[in-house]
């Protein structure tokens, strides 16, 4: 963990209620899968936000405005400095992929945003993958032209079927794959139901965000663990539903 | 220099400030943001004996001024808690910790204590005494006069450390509670713990919490403990810890003035990890711009 003041170096819309806001100043040393811990005037809780791009002074959120919280977040202005706790949880673990495995990375809905530094730090380093983006309807589609300019064959599933395949992303063949899955817990269960082994990015409601006040804390096989300091990904291995 | 030591009923501590228990973990992830011997001291998550997962999620609710919790006392188990945990804060802290003992039952109650009480790690053990009472339907220890001084008298018959007894304040009055922990001998009181209360979400009509109750704390329950605090400060002749929304160096002299002899900060840790450093370093300073030399002279100074 790493406490630090950030600068807001822009804020746009990806739709109706999906912002992307750029965060500048000394960020630490961040992981895909990681996130960060925003304080916001007004409001007790910090807010833990996904990572979803990062490098040396810079961090990328993409959030929802589902309550008052991210809401203001999302409208406060371009330079306004904001105490940000950085470098929490213990993002994705490349070096766990298996040899010869077929890798593919799941998101679902504002599940995707932490794949994308993911997407980016598989292709440096150049392991294949495909990715299935799942969202309910194509005006929640998000990121997908990013992905297009990484050069990752990318599959969108919609629930409505107003764009690409009809139905959720286990429509996708993830028979015998390793995944990365983040997204809706519905989904995170339907993947790990039918995919070989990967890593599955958890969401709860958090107080500290950093390990200490046991607010998130689930059973797993190895016994009882924060998903804010232990996860927020874990091995197949270690999920109990 | 302005003296900021204060005694709690032998054990010494450099400066009144202590992290209160479930906001501090068992101080590790702390001790990697700040050196964590600056603190007076601090009390560990409270234990059980056997491990517990906690309530179900959601247990976490945020409100004006505070939050919720419903977190149901995760941790695993005092047997783990005493080889492992207590062991392991040798490494990172060099003072005595409070030990923070819970149970549903009296003996389970003893049991705990007196590991807490073997450990070399604990200097003094607070009773959390807002466990239900699983063998009398579940009402808490703490809010029945009779069943609390009889907890009390068993636990301090059970152990050697001083053993300071963590009231509710989900009571009518505070004041013969407060007064049977003395009778039962008690070495101190703390409070207040968090108010019973509850958030609903008006679009889903359903309660945020699982549990759909929880614990509110942080900085709206404060005038609350100060009050509480003066009201048994002045039944009881045993030291008092105050507790309660403290977030600052101010709120601290409040709360000794109040009759706080030392004082823990728990919310103010899980928004701000440096909060009780900020604290620590704030207290002397602004004792010396108040002309306070000797921090325990202002103990339930208020008038």
């Amino acid at each position: 963990m790493k406490q630090a003041l950030l600068k807001i170096k822009s804020t746009v819309p990806l739709t109706n209620d999906v912002f992307k806001t750029v965060l500048e100043g000394d960020v630490g040393t961040l992981k895909a899968g990681q996130f960060i811990d925003i304080k916001l005037k007004g409001f007790t809780l910090r807010r833990p936000i996904s990572v979803c791009d990062f490098d040396d002074n810079s961090i990328t959120i993409v959030y929802k405005t589902v309550g008052e919280g991210t809401l203001a977040l999302s409208s406060l202005p371009k330079g306004k400095i904001l105490d940000v706790l950085t470098e929490l949880g213990n993002g994705y673990v490349i070096t766990k992929i298996p040899k010869n495995a077929q890798v593919v990375l799941v998101g679902g809905g504002l599940g995707v945003p932490p794949l994308y530094g993911l997407a980016k730090n598989l292709k440096k380093q150049n392991i294949n993958f495909d990715m299935v983006l799942g969202f309910n309807s194509d005006k929640e589609i998000i990121l997908y032209n990013e992905f297009l300019n990484l050069g990752v064959n990318t599959v969108v599933t919609t629930a409505d079927g107003s764009c690409g395949v009809k139905g959720f992303v286990t429509q996708a063949d993830l028979k015998n794959k390793y995944v990365f899955a983040c997204g809706p817990v519905p989904m995170l269960k339907a993947v790990y139901e039918v995919c070989a082994d990967g890593q599955f990015s958890f969401e709860t409601r958090m107080a500290c965000g950093f390990g200490v006040c046991q607010g998130c804390t689930i059973q797993t096989t190895q016994g009882f663990l924060r998903v804010c300091a232990d996860g927020p990904v874990f091995t197949k291995e270690q999920i109990v539903w | 220099m302005v003296d900021l030591s204060t005694n709690l009923s032998g054990l010494i501590l450099t400066n009144p400030i202590i992290a209160a228990s479930g906001t501090f973990g068992f101080g590790k992830e702390f001790a990697s943001f700040y050196d964590v011997n600056i603190l007076g001291s601090f009390c560990t998550k409270g234990m059980t004996y056997l491990p517990r997962l906690g309530n179900p999620q959601p247990r976490i609710a945020e409100c004006k001024a505070g939050m919720l919790n419903s977190i149901g006392l995760t941790n695993n188990g005092a047997e783990h808690i005493a080889r492992h945990e207590f062991l392991e804060i040798k490494n990172y802290f060099k003072k005595p910790v409070i030990a923070n003992v819970c149970g549903f039952t009296k003996e389970e109650y003893i049991t705990n204590a007196k590991l807490a009480d073997e450990s070399p790690t604990v200097g003094l053990i607070e009773l959390n005494v807002s466990c239900p009472n699983v063998k009398q339907g579940g009402i808490g220890f703490g809010t029945q006069t009779n069943i609390l001084f009889d907890l009390v008298k068993a636990v301090k018959n059970a152990v050697k450390k001083p053993v300071y007894v963590k009231l509710t304040p989900n009571v009518t009055d505070i004041k013969p509670l407060a007064l049977s922990c003395e009778d039962a001998g008690a070495d101190g009181l703390c409070l207040i713990n968090t108010l019973l209360g509850a958030r609903i979400d008006i679009k889903t009509r359903k309660f945020i919490l699982a549990n759909k109750y929880g614990g509110y704390s942080g900085q709206g329950i404060f005038p609350v403990a100060v009050r509480m605090v003066n009201e048994a400060f002045n039944c009881v002749k045993i030291p008092i810890i105050g507790l309660g929304g403290i977030s600052s160096a101010a709120d601290t002299l409040e709360m000794m003035m109040a009759g706080a002899r030392a004082v823990q900060i728990g919310t103010a840790n899980i928004i701000d990890p440096f909060a009780c450093k900020k604290i620590v370093e704030e207290l002397p300073i602004l004792c010396q711009k108040l002309g306070i030399n000797k921090i325990s002279e202002i103990i339930g100074i208020a008038k």
